[in-house]
């Protein structure tokens, strides 16, 4: 079954190879380079010195937008799934958020940042934050209703209730909620970086397409998803784990 | 309903609190002029950016290419989504690429797009597409995995065609699903183009708002971004109202 699985893992990467030789073929190195120049490049890269400041730039603001999310939406997601009215209130006007095209904020955003590492976070953040809280808010309300009636019973204050019985409840939504934030985070900052930045991913994709640098940019492309596919991987491993694990228990 | 209308009211109120804030900081000089415009000022300036006709041919462009990418997204996603869930083998290999697909943030490939297409509205159709497509993929698999097979036992019992069992038991059970993803599909058909547009392209509301900001037009920018941001919200709103609607007459028959 997993031989098969990967077997068919493979496959689908030697598809997604083809299709790229397609495209070169068709669109000729002016557009795109071929998939194993790239890879070449994109070693010849991360064999060199250059392209590691602009990682860690990157890396920098991600890190700190994602911690910024994380923290701030399960916090808020926690208040508002606990306090019903609140919620209730709050929830369609984060989901209408949650599809407005954040990307014409970045004005707003470099307006009230100015340019640098505190806009590149902050724009992160907008994008990171809104799915981590739906998560936290849904799973706080489907919570069972004995944990907190079984609290109460106890005469548990509710900081206690919080840390011992709603979170440690909610930790399989909230892997799920970060995996789709970690995802929308990596897409604010490299976005923030490819219109205002002089360092970062984002930067050298925008820079590579301004003076032409075509294997610039395919390769940086390429770096960047391979580490937001293997950071998905791992994060959907542990997510089903959780959610397998919790029904295996209970 | 008394608590329906208690926590609409509580909304209203908090979305007018915020607004006279807004106003109150930013006429007082706390944000200042060169941040942000307050809120009157921007609706006053979209007023007459709408009257004037002069953003008119963006809207009709703007507009144009979402509904475009948007049709184009539902169905083809309609159509993967049903061909992969007739296709086991095929769906357990490509599984792996729809769960990494949203992992990934699709705009670094626009510029890409731009090169392949040049720069008009066919790299936008691409994008938003691209972007909406897959979540009407994994919508569609999800409703068909969830129609109960009791259904279609039903339907074999009363020896319904394979049409018949489609249109009158398959679809109508999988209805959530699929609207949940329309829903979606729209939301990032909506988001690709307008992105699109602010990233690199020639026309359009993205790219006024844009071209807005780096001239320093700060007032017409607050304008665009108002009326870009309340279409978004308008219509996504009229979306979700559309198929609760539905939904509950399901529920009620």
């Amino acid at each position: 079954m997993t031989r098969l699985h990967r077997a068919d893992t493979l496959l689908v990467i030697l598809g997604v190879l083809l299709v790229w030789q397609g495209v070169f073929a068709y669109a000729g190195s002016t557009a795109i380079t071929a998939p194993l120049a790239t890879f070449a490049y994109a070693w010849g890269l991360l064999a060199g010195n250059f392209i590691w400041p602009h990682v860690g730039a990157t890396m920098l603001a991600f890190a700190m937008a994602l911690a910024i999310s994380a923290v701030l939406g399960v916090a808020l997601g926690v208040v508002l799934g606990l306090r019903r009215f609140a919620g209730d209130v709050a929830e369609p006007l984060i989901a209408a958020f949650y599809t407005i095209p954040k990307v014409t904020l970045y004005p707003v955003m470099l307006l009230i940042f100015g340019l640098g590492l505190s806009a590149k976070v902050a724009f992160g953040v907008i994008h990171g934050t809104v799915p981590v809280l739906l998560f936290t808010l849904t799973a706080v309300k489907t919570l069972p209703s004995v944990y907190l009636r079984t609290a109460r019973t106890m005469r548990m204050p509710p900081r206690d209730v919080a840390r011992h019985i709603v979170l440690p409840a909610l930790v399989p939504e909230i892997v799920s909620g970060l995996r789709v934030g970690f995802a929308l985070t990596l897409l604010g900052v490299i976005i923030g970086e490819m219109f205002a930045s002089q360092r970062g991913l984002g930067f050298l994709i925008i820079n590579g397409i301004n003076s032409n640098n075509v294997p610039m940019t395919t390769s940086v492309t390429l770096i960047v998803v391979v580490f937001a596919v293997a950071a998905n991987g791992a994060l959907l491993a542990l997510d089903r784990q959780l959610h397998h694990g919790g029904r295996l228990r209970t | 309903m008394t608590r329906a209308h208690a926590v609409a009211a509580t909304r209203i109120g908090l979305l007018l609190a915020g607004f006279l804030a807004l106003e109150a900081l930013c006429r007082a000089g706390i944000i200042g002029k060169l941040v942000m415009i307050p809120p009157t000022a921007m609706v006053a300036e979209m007023t007459a950016l709408l009257a004037s006709g002069e953003i008119t041919g963006d809207i009709v462009r703007t507009f144009t290419t979402i509904a475009i990418a948007f049709a184009g997204a539902v169905a083809l996603g309609f159509v993967a989504g049903a061909a992969l869930h007739a296709a086991p083998r095929l769906r357990r290999a490509v599984d792996p690429l729809l769960a990494a697909y949203y992992a990934v943030p699709g705009f670094i490939f626009y510029p890409l797009l731009v090169a392949l297409f040049g720069l008009n509205v066919l790299p936008l159709i691409a994008i938003g597409l691209l972007f909406a497509a897959p979540a009407m993929v994994i919508a569609t698999l999800l409703g068909l995995d969830r129609v109960p097979p009791v259904l279609r036992k039903c339907a074999r019992v009363h020896r319904l065609g394979r049409a018949e069992t489609v249109l009158h038991v398959v679809l109508p059970a999988a209805m959530p699903a699929l609207f949940n993803g329309i829903r979606l599909a729209f939301a990032y058909a909506f988001i690709g183009v307008i992105a699109g547009e602010f990233i690199l392209s020639g026309g359009g509301l993205g790219y006024a708002i844009g071209y807005a900001y780096e001239s320093f037009e700060a007032t017409r920018m607050y304008g665009l971004l108002l009326f870009v941001l309340m279409m978004a919200v308008v219509l996504n709103g009229a979306l979700y109202v559309w198929e609760t609607r539905l939904l509950r007459r399901r529920t009620r028959a």
